[in-house]
């Protein structure tokens, strides 16, 4: 029978992936004078997992590092050696360099081999570097033990090869050479010992000698053909010693079982399997059948299964998928796509839902009681189903946030700065879509923060401050808005000269302009790619592309910034695109949709509590706030039934922290409404999101309600200013 | 009736190799993720053999054949561990946490039935 393990790799791959990103979540967060040791067994575990993944699917180049970085944790979980920033710092570079070789397994991206050997060149060393010299030279011929690449290959195609007392088996890769240069160098060895030459699986070959001299001995064989740093030599660690004093002659081999000293010699052979038990099985007599039956032959099967492995990595052939047995015990991994069409079926089930309610109104109340209650609780079902449906999509903020510490650290490193970075609200919920769209813009504003926002250390002191600066990555929900923010403690914006900057790219601005409009300049495009700007402003390329693709998700952008204290970020976004609740108003003869999660109240003013402006509209008394009227007919031009806000509703809203009443004719009701895009269908209008079908089937606009509080300030503005 | 062979491993890739393999030789396999789970697997249905990796989250290997050899139900039952260590130290471990025998990792799906087949099969 033969397995295609082929079908696994991807398994593996997104295993590898989720244990690296693990790794460096917590190498990241480790306290280097004092690491929590659960943490070191943990990171220690990724580095084993993968290695053993990686032996059994023959990816031997992931084998090797993975098995020095093993070796190096292993000594610092055992307290063997302390732990420093060198290495978490080589541990996060090795990280990369794994993820960069597991991409490169997955789907062919380019591995660059020199970064790799110098990794692993550089872990072997810090290995070394904190043990006792005393011990140090076992050390480095350990370093590499059942590990690296054809090793295990090696060992089992000739298995149970004596080692002779006092000599030592080393394995040597070779780098690729002419044929005529393997058996030269073949020749040359054999005179230090027994040699035996391997192909192994990416047809690399590699030599096995059995001598009584050291490596060094090897090297200067070897650097008469190739240079020796092209060289892995490898000591194979059997501990003769132990080994001769159990019974287990080979036990490396792979299997055996624990057996009482009373059927060793059946243990003995057993061994070269690389398995073995260690008491007697419960059925002696077919162990005694099976086992010494095969014990003479058990060499050559494992030799030509191990061929027969080989040539299958060599020339992969993919059987026809098999069902393969479940492995997430907790999950399951499903296309995006088929998320997708369930949401559009949600979609339409709650319109063809509006719809039956809408129709239920005319029946007699007494006389269909039970068709009544039968549709109330289709109006529950429906709403649960969709609520479920649409968190399947929901994905926590932490998918963007755990990316930064890393990238804030290099960066940080890079400039010289030192930076403390936190977050808040990681576990905020957020649409798939938008929370892969976010991760852009999010990246460009902590990368802005950190490259011209904090100071340098110096600067900070200077300035009073403390050394390290502050940048702080929060997310939170607020109405139906996702509120992220990117603030720093650093020198803030520059007022005066982003003005003098726009003045000389011809933007109409004032001296006067309040602060929040100055900073808005940043966005315009091709303002921020002028090199001198990116000095001044500290806030560099690229933030117009920022503020559209916010857009685009239909979000908004704002900073707060105070000069020497730091800048805030602000981004407000919706929480999903798909299904929103609404809250339908007539005007005149049209009914719109507002989202409800911008709707505080609704009310019918006295006309005492309206009080009119001059030159600014007018407000309404609400409490003892005063709220701008936004005539809704105004801003789209149609004849209303009401002119007078005390005949008609006023619907409170609230974007972000600023209120408005608009202005209707009146409610129609309230319902879930299936956003579908006019943009996509007509074209982009303004104060308006997009569109949706009622119940009764007709065609509805939604209210883009950031949009009209904006425009309307700016029609205020502008009357304000003639 | 096919016998059923708990695989404990935290590796996802791993449990799916054994699990399939396994299965494809006709036994029948429970998942277990750590020690833990599968302490509490083999709690729920006395299998036939236990397969454990040692380095586990939650519990490791060693404890869980420790706490499976306390149970009554699981005096006898074969445990085998799956490992990448094969020194003696970690045999001797083994063989007072009370496992049948080891396989060293890595293995590949025609040995691990091997040794399965030896033991129950």
């Amino acid at each position: 029978m033969t397995i295609d393990m082929s079908q696994f790799y991807e398994v593996f791959f997104d295993e590898s992936d989720e244990l690296l990103a693990e790794a460096e979540r917590l190498l990241m967060a480790l306290d280097i004078e004092n690491p929590d040791p659960e943490d070191l067994n943990a990171i220690f575990r990724a580095a084993h997992s993968i290695k053993g993944g990686a032996a059994t699917f023959g990816m031997t180049d992931m084998t090797e590092i993975t098995h020095v970085l093993e070796n190096l944790l292993d000594k610092i979980r055992k307290n063997e050696m302390a732990l420093t920033m060198e290495h978490v710092d080589a541990f996060l570079e090795a990280k990369d360099i794994i993820k960069m070789q597991v991409d490169g397994h997955r789907s062919g991206g380019k591995v660059d081999e020199d970064v790799v050997s110098e990794m692993k060149a550089k872990l072997q060393l810090l290995s070394e570097k904190g043990t006792s010299p005393a011990v140090a030279a076992p050390v480095v011929a350990k370093a590499a033990p059942i590990v690296a690449a054809p090793a295990p290959v090696a060992e089992v195609m000739q298995p149970a090869v004596a080692i002779p007392e006092g000599s030592k088996k080393f394995v040597i890769v070779l780098p690729e050479l002419s044929e005529k240069d393997v058996s030269n160098l073949a020749d040359e060895l054999s005179l230090l010992g027994d040699v035996t030459r391997v192909n192994d699986a990416e047809n690399k070959v590699s030599l096995t000698l059995i001598t009584e001299e050291g490596a060094d001995d090897i090297v200067a064989i070897c650097s008469f053909v190739l240079d020796p740093d092209d060289l892995i030599i490898t000591e194979q660690t059997v501990d003769q010693a132990v080994a001769k004093a159990s019974t287990n002659v080979d036990d490396d081999d792979g299997f055996g079982f624990f057996e009482p000293v009373a059927i060793a010699p059946v243990a003995a052979e057993t061994q070269d399997e690389g398995f073995g038990f260690f008491e007697p099985l419960e059925n002696k007599a077919a162990i005694a059948d099976v086992v010494p039956s095969d014990s003479t032959t058990e060499a050559k099967p494992a030799a030509t299964q191990v061929e027969a492995s080989v040539e299958k990595s060599a020339a992969p052939k993919r059987e026809a998928p098999k069902p393969v047995a479940s492995a997430e015990t907790t999950s399951i991994r499903v296309g995006i796509e088929k998320v997708d069409q369930l949401i559009n079926l949600v979609g339409e089930l709650v319109i063809t839902q509006a719809m039956i309610e809408q129709r239920i109104g005319a029946v007699d109340h007494v006389l269909d009681e039970r068709l009544l209650n039968s549709v109330n609780q289709l109006t529950r079902n429906t709403r649960d189903l969709q609520e479920a449906v649409m968190s399947i999509r929901m994905m926590p903020m932490d998918y963007v946030f755990s990316r930064f510490p890393r990238m804030v650290r290099d960066l940080a490193t890079k400039l010289g700065k030192k930076i403390e970075f936190v977050t808040d609200g990681a576990s905020t919920e957020l649409d798939k879509g938008l929370i892969e769209r976010i991760v852009d813009p999010l990246t460009h504003l902590v990368r802005n923060s950190i490259d011209h926002g904090i100071e340098k250390p110096d600067v900070r002191l200077a300035a009073g401050k403390s050394e390290a600066g502050r940048l702080a990555l929060s997310a939170n929900h607020q109405g139906g808005n996702i509120i992220i923010e990117v603030s720093d403690d650093g020198g803030g914006l520059n007022r005066e000269r982003i003005l003098n900057k726009a003045k000389s790219s011809g933007l109409p601005v004032t001296d006067t302009m309040p602060d929040a409009e100055v900073w808005q300049l940043i966005f315009a495009p091709g303002f921020s790619t002028a090199e001198a700007v990116t000095d001044v402003s500290g806030r560099g390329v690229g933030m117009d592309v920022v503020k559209r693709n916010i857009t685009a998700m239909g979000g908004s952008v704002d900073i707060r910034s105070a000069e020497g204290f730091g800048t805030t970020i602000r981004i407000a976004l919706p929480l999903t695109l798909a299904i929103l609740d609404g809250m339908s108003i007539s005007v005149g003869s049209e009914v719109y949709i507002l989202p409800l999660s911008y709707v505080i109240e609704s009310l019918q003013p006295e006309s005492a509590d309206i009080k009119e402006i001059s030159g600014q509209g007018s407000v309404v008394k609400v409490r003892d706030d005063y709220v701008p009227i936004i005539p809704l007919h105004q801003m789209f031009n149609i004849e209303p039934k009401y002119t007078d806000p005390s005949k008609g509703i006023l619907v409170v809203l609230q974007v972000e922290d600023r209120k408005a009443a608009l202005f209707v004719d009146g409610l129609v009701g309230q319902q879930q409404v299936v956003v579908k895009n006019l943009e996509s269908n007509y074209r982009k209008v303004a104060g308006v999101s997009g569109a949706t079908i009622l119940g009764d089937g007709s065609v509805s606009l939604i209210l883009d309600v950031s949009n009209l509080l904006r425009s309307s300030r700016q029609l205020h503005a502008d009357t304000a200013t003639h | 009736m096919a016998k059923t062979i708990l695989a404990v491993d935290d590796s996802g890739s791993l449990r799916q190799m054994v699990a399939f393999s396994l299965n494809a030789a006709g036994y029948q396999v429970i998942e277990a993720v750590d020690g833990q789970d599968g302490l509490n697997k083999a709690k729920d249905q006395i299998v036939d053999l236990v397969l454990t990796d040692q380095n586990m989250p939650n519990m490791d290997g060693l404890t869980l054949i420790k706490s499976l050899r306390a149970l009554d139900t699981y005096k006898t039952v074969p445990i085998l561990m799956l490992t990448t260590e094969s020194s003696d130290e970690m045999k001797a471990q083994g063989r007072a946490a009370g496992a049948t025998g080891w396989l060293v990792k890595p293995f590949d799906p025609k040995r691990l039935i091997d040794v399965v087949k030896k033991v129950i099969g």
